[in-house]
């Protein structure tokens, strides 16, 4: 009985792309929080009961705060209802949830960093905590509005792809990887499925131990009403069939337990 | 003041449980809840073998509520004896365990194996929509319902409550038959079937095309059927369908059923239930109800 939804209250809020928002947050959830795992945050909106799992995008421990950036998705939504708060709002949470990317792994490794879209965003906290020998974050845009850019310059070695070459390698984060000859023996990747199913197949192929963190339709977030499951490649302890709870047993998962 | 309901032989102490589906075992809001606090935890609907359930997405949200289709993903029967009745044994609450199949013989396994169990009630699903077994849900035919109702009687050593879909024309045909075939009691209202399209990827917006609606925007429908239920069976009425407060649960009280289930709203409020639980005794108190069974169907 260690967890509840709580109040949580907006330090501040800026727009950093078109439609992406980023949310400085006080609330207890700080204190455990790791990279790559989310919390739920709900509407105030009677008409909508969900919670959003959102990201975590950075950590403040000793402040007691969270940083999520986040995409509205449209008018209306929840998110659209996040965007307008301001500092000194309160907004319901729960959280941290999920088990997050396992960095302690990086050690004295050569690591991919990648994030695609709004997959970006928890791979500035995991920049910001991971040692290892070499730190090459790769991260994907679709265009001009590389929203997080400075922050990832001083946590590594950034490369950048966007969808309209606007900016770094034209094309997507593999393209980067290829374009600048860059290799590594793990992978941590966070982004739309296409984005992770290639990084998958290019891991295996290379047989390069990788993360990736997935994303899906949730409802209780906490692992109860089996929603958001991906399929897994043995039968899952838990489910007792070839299904993973993404908000439960990861996002994060070994790329070769699960099918994508 | 006496928050303790009888159903069907078995005493709570409280009549607030959980919709099955929304709640696992218990176990996940076992961090958020002292499950020792409610009257019964419903468990997630269990099936002689595993089921895998959908293809995702399996939920999508509608105007004050959500729908699913899950597809009763479960771990069969074997694992649920050997881990969720003992996890739920550890709680001061009583256990009743959902039952679903495909078929007869696969209820009547599950119902069999169960037999034996520290499980107080069991309550089996008839409804639920998503589940393509080439016919409709058992639930939507009287004939069936009396059928298997009485099947499952014969082999059962708890009592069994039978979950009724709210998809038929008349709700009381329905009540009506499981009491006939001997049930013990009914739960009502499961979820309504609905669709919903995603306009902006032009496809269904979860992926088994439809879905089981739920949470308050079903209430009114909810309260209006256990209500015509209760004029019509005299077995006790487990009601439910979108309570989000103790006022939603009062509704359904008053109007004839003896306890209540909080399904879609503990997705919102990870402690919905206690919040219905202290919500009905501040109810009592102000109206001077002694006991809960004193405000049982009592709207008429």
């Amino acid at each position: 009985m260690e967890k509840r939804k709580e109040q949580a209250t907006v330090m501040s809020q800026e727009m950093l792309a078109d439609g992406i928002f980023s949310m400085w947050i006080r609330t207890d959830a700080a204190v455990t929080a790791k990279p790559g795992q989310f919390i739920s945050m709900y509407t105030t909106d009677a008409s909508k009961l969900l919670p959003r799992p959102i990201s975590i995008c950075e950590i403040d421990k000793e402040g007691g705060c969270l940083r999520v950036v986040y995409r509205v998705t449209g008018e209306h939504t929840g998110t659209e209802q996040f965007s307008k708060l301001k500092a000194g709002d309160q907004i319901p949470v729960v959280g941290p949830l999920g088990n997050g990317f396992p960095y302690e792994k990086a050690e004295g490794r050569k690591v991919f960093l990648m994030g695609g879209g709004i997959g970006v965003p928890p791979i500035l906290e995991l920049a910001k905590q991971l040692t290892c020998e070499k730190k090459q974050i790769v991260v994907g845009y679709r265009d001009q509005q590389t929203f997080l850019k400075d922050e990832f310059e001083k946590n590594g070695c950034l490369y950048i792809s966007t969808e309209d070459g606007s900016v770094g390698t034209k094309g997507n984060v593999m393209d980067a990887i290829r374009e600048n000859e860059l290799d590594a023996d793990l992978i941590y990747a966070c982004g739309p499925t296409p984005m992770l199913r290639a990084i998958k197949d290019y891991a295996e192929k290379n047989n390069i131990e990788c993360y990736i963190s997935l994303e899906e339709r949730m409802a209780c977030g906490i692992g109860a009403c089996l929603a958001c499951v991906c399929k897994s490649k043995e039968k899952d302890a838990h489910s007792n069939v070839n299904n993973k709870r993404i908000c439960k047993d990861g996002p994060v998962f070994l790329s070769t337990e699960v099918e994508l | 003041m006496d928050m303790r309901v009888n159903i069907a032989g078995v005493e709570w102490k409280n009549p607030v449980t959980v919709a099955s589906g929304t709640f696992g075992s218990g176990a996940e809001y076992a961090d958020f809840v002292d499950l020792n606090q409610l009257g019964a935890v419903t468990t997630k609907g269990v099936a002689n073998v595993p089921w895998k359930g959908n293809s995702t997405p399996r939920v999508a949200e509608v105007y004050g509520g959500m729908m699913n289709a899950i597809g009763l993903q479960n771990p069969g029967i074997d694992l649920f004896c050997e881990r969720d009745i003992p996890f739920l044994k550890q709680f001061d609450t009583k256990i009743i365990v959902n039952v679903c199949g495909h078929a007869p013989e696969e209820y009547l396994e599950v119902v069999e194996r169960l037999a034996d169990e520290p499980i107080d009630m069991m309550e089996i699903n008839i409804s639920c929509p998503n589940v393509n077994a080439g016919f409709l849900a058992f639930g939507q035919d009287a004939h069936h319902v009396e059928k298997l109702t009485g099947q499952i009687k014969k082999i059962a050593k708890q009592p069994i409550i039978m979950k009724l879909t709210p998809n038929v024309t008349d709700i009381t045909e329905i009540a009506k038959a499981a009491e006939a075939g001997g049930a013990d009691a009914v739960s009502l209202i499961n979820t309504l079937t609905g669709m919903k399209i995603d306009v902006n990827r032009r496809t269904f917006a979860v992926a088994n095309k439809t879905g089981g609606v739920s949470g308050p925007a079903v209430h009114p429908i909810a309260v209006r059927m256990v209500y015509q239920a209760a004029q019509a069976v005299q077995i006790p009425i487990i009601g439910m369908g979108g309570i989000c407060t103790a006022e939603d649960a009062l509704e359904f009280i008053l109007a004839g059923a003896s306890a209540v289930s909080v399904g879609t709203a503990n997705f919102h409020n990870p402690r919905a239930t206690l919040d219905v639980i202290e919500g009905i005794e501040a109810y009592m108190k102000k109206y001077g109800f002694e006991s809960v069974k004193d405000m049982v169907g009592i709207v008429r």
